[in-house]
């Protein structure tokens, strides 16, 4: 087991299974046909990111280092947290960008019963270590643990 | 943050509770990136993203409907992107089907929201806001709320305003809230470059392939860019306006960039010069080779990349009235050379509603339909983003359309050697 510490962007605690992308989360390439088309599982639909291409990402910790694309991306990631589809955690190594950022801060402001951790700035080592399948624990103040 | 008195009100629910939410997203935001302070909107107008009636975006309407309901609608008009559908553009009975009674479901529940919240009129759709015709077009210093990428960069760095690259919904807030945070491309460290490109090609370079090449290589980071104004000349002219639109389109999907500085051209390097290069900034050399690699490594996900074209989209971003015009003569011409007396592949040029308007009070629109050409106000990216279209073999000399649908990227000459005379490969 391995801690990180990171910068809270929105509060929250969980514990989930990590899914890891190295490259650039497009959210709306990634989120709009699943939200679109009733995908429950919610796979990833990004046909440029074989990383995550097929995977489900309702639920999941997931692990990146920036999103990138549309500036729709925000409100996409808005849609997903109204709609319950949303992962559990999103954890940055570097900085947010602006797009999750405001993606994390509307669904924090505006949506009611639904709590999706956001933690950036955890660094490099974090990318470096975390992988598919392991247990992420996001614990108050930054906090994050990886089985 | 430090916020005004003004600011803390608003955040402490004296003008209401729906206001300090719009405030403490806003501050929130900010926060995430350090900023100090909120600093006041500054532009006439605003622009959003979001034109899109979407069924699967209901929470977007529904908060767009929450803040209709507490009369906290901005005090700015705005213009908005295009709207996703035209009749004019060709689909089959299918794609209606999808488009009409699945998707776009909510079109015109969604615009007439927008004409509560502020449109500045009917025809205020268009991600080329800032054209004359439009009537969107900050002034040099503005501080806006803009979210649409090719917007931002465009008024950034053609027209010196300051954006950040925000998210749509963030660029309402930022509006009716009358403050965005003060960081990134707002600030003079902000518009630093960090980047030196230099343009050493032999010919005038194809605006969206070298934007994509430089929005790929510097991401989010900010370029200065040598040897263009060879190409382009020294002053914003329609021409060099038009280029820049495609070539900032380009850095901003292929990329992040929300600024670039074209050297002894766009109005912040006239000023500044090189002091607008920070220390340690990095190099990139641009020459014929680099151009053709960038085209060549561009994935082909037709499912038969051997299939011929059914469609053909160009002006993503909307065309400028110089360019329709261009394109007009340009068609005529390689017909006139091909012997052809129309268009080979059905071929949409599109454009905002109103520089349509202009366009046909000229000579040049009905010579443009009589090669068979289709003027539309659509998003071509909103036509495109559907499983059906992923399925169709559509070319486009857009390096947006190309990097967020399947359509395939030609040059504009490989585009009209297509359309006017014809084959499988451009």
């Amino acid at each position: 087991m391995k801690q990180f510490q990171g910068r809270v962007i929105t509060p929250g605690t969980v514990t989930a299974e990590a899914v890891v992308t190295t490259q650039g989360f497009n959210t709306l390439a990634s989120l709009q046909m699943a939200l679109q088309f009733g995908d429950k599982e919610v796979k990833c639909g990004d046909q440029n990111n074989a990383e995550l291409h097929g995977k489900p990402l309702i639920g999941r910790a997931l692990c990146l280092p920036q999103t990138i694309g549309s500036t729709t991306g925000g409100l996409v990631l808005y849609c997903a947290c109204a709609m319950h589809k949303n992962p559990a955690c999103m954890l940055f190594s570097g900085h947010i960008d602006s797009l999750a950022a405001a993606g994390a801060v509307l669904a924090d402001v505006w949506v009611d019963g639904v709590s999706m951790p956001v933690i950036d700035s955890l660094g490099e080592e974090f990318l470096a270590y975390v992988k598919d399948g392991m247990t992420i624990t996001v614990k108050d103040g930054g906090i994050v643990e990886v089985a | 943050m430090l916020l005004t008195k003004e600011q803390q009100a608003i955040l402490d629910g004296e003008q209401g509770e729906t206001l300090a939410k719009v405030m403490k997203t806003m501050v929130m935001y900010g926060e995430a990136f350090e900023a100090e302070k909120l600093v006041p909107i500054t532009s006439t107008y605003n622009h959003l993203v979001t034109s899109f009636g979407l069924k699967v975006m209901s929470p977007v309407y529904d908060l767009m409907q929450q803040l209709l309901d507490a009369g906290v609608a901005s005090g700015q008009k705005f213009s908005v992107d295009p709207r996703p559908l035209d009749k004019n553009v060709p689909a089959n009975f299918l794609q209606n089907f999808v488009f009409n009674k699945f998707m776009y479901t909510k079109q015109d529940f969604y615009e007439e929201q927008l004409e509560k919240l502020g449109l500045m009129n009917e025809d205020a759709f268009s991600c080329t806001c800032y054209m004359d015709e439009v009537g969107n077009k900050p002034k040099k210093g503005d501080v806006l709320s803009w979210a649409e990428s090719s917007a931002v960069v465009y008024a950034n760095s053609v027209l010196g305003a300051r954006c950040n690259r925000n998210s749509g919904i963030i660029d309402i807030m930022g509006s009716i809230v009358g403050y965005v945070p003060y960081f990134g491309l707002l600030t003079d460290e902000g518009r630093k470059a960090t980047w030196v490109v230099r343009v050493k090609t032999t010919k005038k370079p194809e605006a969206q392939l070298l934007g994509s090449a430089i929005g790929m290589k510097v991401m989010e980071d900010v370029p200065y860019v040598y040897g263009l104004s060879d190409w382009l000349g020294e002053e914003l002219d329609d021409d060099a306006c038009s280029y820049l639109k495609d070539f900032g389109a380009a850095t901003a999907s292929n990329g992040a960039v929300g600024l670039y500085h074209i050297d002894r051209l766009t109005p912040e390097a006239v000023e500044q010069g090189e002091s607008l290069i920070a220390e340690g900034a990095r190099e990139y050399i641009i020459d014929d080779e680099e151009l053709a690699r960038v085209q060549r490594e561009y994935p082909v996900i037709w499912k038969n990349p051997d299939a011929t074209p059914k469609l053909c989209f160009v002006g993503c971003p909307h065309l400028s009235l110089a360019q329709l015009k261009s394109w007009t003569e340009r068609i005529e011409k390689a017909l006139a050379e091909s012997g052809h007396k129309k268009v080979l592949i059905p071929t949409v040029l599109t454009a905002a509603p109103k520089v349509l308007a202009a366009f046909g009070e000229t000579d040049y629109a009905a010579r443009l339909k009589a090669t068979g050409v289709i003027t539309s106000y659509i998003c071509p990216l909103m036509y495109m983003n559907n499983p059906l279209c992923k399925k169709m073999p559509v070319i486009t000399s857009s390096n947006k359309l190309r990097t967020y649908t399947s359509a395939r990227y030609y040059t504009d000459d490989e585009i009209l050697q297509a359309i006017t005379k014809g084959g499988k490969e451009a």
